[in-house]
């Protein structure tokens, strides 16, 4: 066998495993990698700052179903993806992330650009590796892919020192199969289990489906469908659930939390029986609900048995992939009607109904609820939305209905400022050969936070549109400050000077408008959806207006 | 309730895997009484044997969060009922011409042994339960202890069960 450059054979090792994208920033640490990628199919994409990098990954993957891939050079390339790998880790998304690592003799010494990665992102990765012998790197590249694709999803590092990319390897693309002692995920719900739920769910008088981010990233869509309405039991989302279920069917019941639907909550707090299918149920999903009735019963199913009975005390733990579990859970004879329990739940969301009006002067800039509300009507049904963090996630996430294709992302657990724009690019680069209307939705804070990628959006003319929501305030915050403090309490949340983004975008070539009225910004948007390459669109909205 | 629970692992013996699992207790804010590790009769896999004080929500998480580790093959929870755990310990004590000869004699009643002599000390060499080792502290206290090293639990199942994968 003719020995094969370390740095030539990791290209291999991608290829292998089907990667189309590499979202990077080059370095000294990467140089011998970054050689090899001139002659690869591999496309590499130059992020502007590492920092955007692994969201890229993640919007990607969430966008094509596949692993998504970021590089970044040794020490503070490395150090800047510390944040997006933990942003991805507590979504549950799978992304392989590479870093150069300084010389194998040289780690530990403190030597120029030298970081412990491996060590810095132990606590939000799902493992990682250092590549010690070039000899090892097939089998780490298709463990490392494995591990961050299947089970519950996440990110996996892989830190390889630059004299390993220069070794000659003999071995070739050897290792197939991954075979790792300690991890077998089990996707096949318990059977005894299965039949303790099914017995549940004929005894429920008010059952709800609280179905998470687990069954976005299981692909379960189609069977919980069929599992409610075959039951007749509504559905509540978490923030990651959404697009989990049509917000259009008539089971729907909305979104819970401190920041979901008033109505929702109510639903949740009276139900005898929730049926937990991939959520964690975090400190955000449950504040609102607190009280329980004392014999609500607590299915759980979850890909991670870690997750079951962490948050919330559950009588039926089920472990398993929510789309194999769920088909096991329709094959069983069960229909239940629950028509009761359905007029109830519509008497609530009578009594509880969504508020979109607003005073003056909120009232004379853009209502933002309105306006996700019409986006609704307005945009296709493959529409890709990304919501960054904040003011502008929650009326995104709440207002703007997900249905038939349509997707929502966001950086739910960790909230990362700065997310939308980088991973609505990765979702537009997964996308580009089929017609997909992505919107990132972002606030001034957020836009801020990771404008420098405007950069890629106008080199590769990536077919986004930004809505950027401007209030020259940090929104959430200032509504907390608010809630917290009372009125005129407010604390490091004004942004003190007017951007012309308008010029900005201009100066980037990507075509923009700005509107102060709601009858505007629906005059707009089909103009800017029409038009080839990016846009943006900048909706101003009263610095008062913080309810959602 | 809160109780001391001793668990064994089977790991994979790679890079960082030590780090891992203690990173694991400090930010999930678990308590680590002590932890031993070792090589094992397979070149690759290392045992490594915790123990834990925390209520039964929080052991179980412990057990899952293990488990979850990539190289962590295997998590048992050794009870006492039917395994074997003991712990290493070595004690000076303040020992001279009239009191030597007691100390001996209880080390000896408690099966340790004296491991080095001088003329103001004794290191003695005890193996044994946390019971035991308490009873031997106790009975040792009022002669004068000048330090002690433990080594923290280690421990196998009983009969023909082994921990492999």
């Amino acid at each position: 066998m003719i020995p094969l450059l370390a740095s030539k054979l990791i290209l291999k090792c991608l290829e292998r495993e089907n990667v189309e994208y590499v979202f990077g920033y080059p370095g000294g640490a990467l140089l011998p990698l970054y050689e090899a990628f001139r002659t690869s199919p591999i496309k590499h994409i130059l992020v502007r700052n590492e920092q955007t990098a692994p969201h890229y990954a993640s919007g990607y993957a969430r966008e094509s179903g596949r692993v998504g891939v970021c590089l970044a050079t040794s020490g503070p390339g490395a150090t800047n993806l510390v944040t997006g790998i933990a942003t991805a880790y507590l979504d549950s998304i799978p992304i392989v992330a590479i870093t150069g690592q300084v010389d194998r003799a040289l780690i530990g010494t403190d030597a120029f650009q030298e970081a412990d990665i491996t060590g810095a992102t132990a606590p939000f990765t799902k493992h990682s590796y250092l590549v010690q012998n070039a000899a090892d790197i097939p089998r780490i590249i298709r463990e490392a892919f494995h591990i961050a694709s299947t089970g519950r999803p996440g990110p996996v590092l892989i830190d390889i020192p630059r004299d390993v990319q220069l070794e000659n390897v003999k071995t070739g693309l050897t290792y197939d199969k991954v075979d790792i002692m300690g991890y077998k995920p089990n996707l096949n719900g318990h059977s005894g289990q299965i039949k303790r739920a099914i017995k549940k769910i004929k005894e429920a008088q008010k059952p709800v489906i609280y179905a998470g981010g687990g069954v976005v990233l299981g692909n379960a869509q189609q069977e919980l469908l069929a599992f409610a309405e075959k039951n007749n039991i509504p559905v509540i989302t978490s923030l990651m659930g959404i697009g989990a279920f049509p917000e259009d069917h008539p089971l729907y019941c909305g979104i819970v939390g401190s920041h979901g639907y008033k109505y929702s909550n109510v639903v949740m707090n009276g139900a005898d029986l929730i049926i937990n299918i991939g959520a964690r149920m975090s400190n955000r999903a449950t504040s609102h609900l607190t009280k329980f009735e004392k014999d609500t019963d607590f299915v759980h199913i979850d890909i991670d048995p870690a997750e079951i009975g962490k948050n919330m005390e559950t009588n039926i733990p089920i472990v398993g992939d929510a789309r194999t579990v769920l088909s096991e859970l329709i094959q069983k004879d069960t229909v239940t009607d629950h028509a009761a329990w359905l007029a109830a739940i519509e008497t609530i969301r009578i009594e509880n109904p969504l508020v979109y009006d607003a005073d003056p002067p909120c009232s004379d800039l853009i209502n933002p609820k309105v306006l996700f509300k019409d986006m609704s009507e307005m945009t296709s049904d493959n529409t890709t939305v990304v919501g960054d963090v904040g003011l502008n996630q929650i009326w995104s996430a709440l207002y703007y209905r997900i249905i038939k294709n349509r997707r929502y992302y966001t950086s739910g657990g960790l909230g990362t400022m700065g997310y939308s724009i980088p991973a609505a690019c990765g979702a537009a680069f997964a996308t580009l050969d089929k017609p997909k209307e992505i919107f990132i939705v972002c606030g001034d804070g957020s836009f801020q936070m990771s404008m420098g990628e405007l950069g890629v959006i106008a080199e590769h003319q990536l077919n986004v549109n930004i809505i950027l929501i401007t209030n020259t305030k940090l929104g959430m915050v200032r509504q907390l400050q608010f809630d917290n403090y009372g009125k005129g309490h407010y604390s490091g949340t004004d942004i003190n000077f007017d951007i012309d983004f308008m010029k900005l975008a201009e100066a980037y070539g990507i075509k923009s408008y700005k509107v102060d009225k709601n009858a505007d910004f629906n005059k707009v948007l089909p103009e800017a959806i029409k038009h080839q390459g990016p846009t943006l669109i900048q909706c101003q909205v009263h610095p008062d207006f913080i309810r959602i | 309730m809160e109780k001391k629970t001793c668990l064994s692992l089977l790991v994979e013996n790679n890079f960082g895997v030590l780090s891992r699992i203690s990173g694991l207790f400090a930010r999930r804010g678990y308590n680590i009484d002590s932890l031993t590790v070792g090589t094992t009769e397979k070149t690759e896999l290392s045992r490594i044997t915790i123990t834990v004080t925390g209520d039964d929500q929080i052991l179980t998480q412990i057990k899952k969060q293990l488990n979850k580790l990539i190289d962590v093959i295997t998590v048992i929870e050794l009870k006492p009922d039917d395994s074997i755990i003991r712990e290493l310990v070595f004690i000076k004590v303040k020992a001279d011409d009239t009191t030597r000869s007691q100390i001996v004699e209880i080390a000896n009643m408690f099966r340790a042994n004296i491991v080095d002599v001088s003329r103001e000390s004794l290191v003695i060499e005890i193996t044994g339960t946390r019971y035991k080792i308490e009873g031997f502290f106790e009975m040792v206290e009022p002669y004068g202890i000048l330090e002690f090293v433990r080594s923290g639990d280690t421990g196998l199942q009983r009969g023909g069960k082994i921990l492999s994968h």
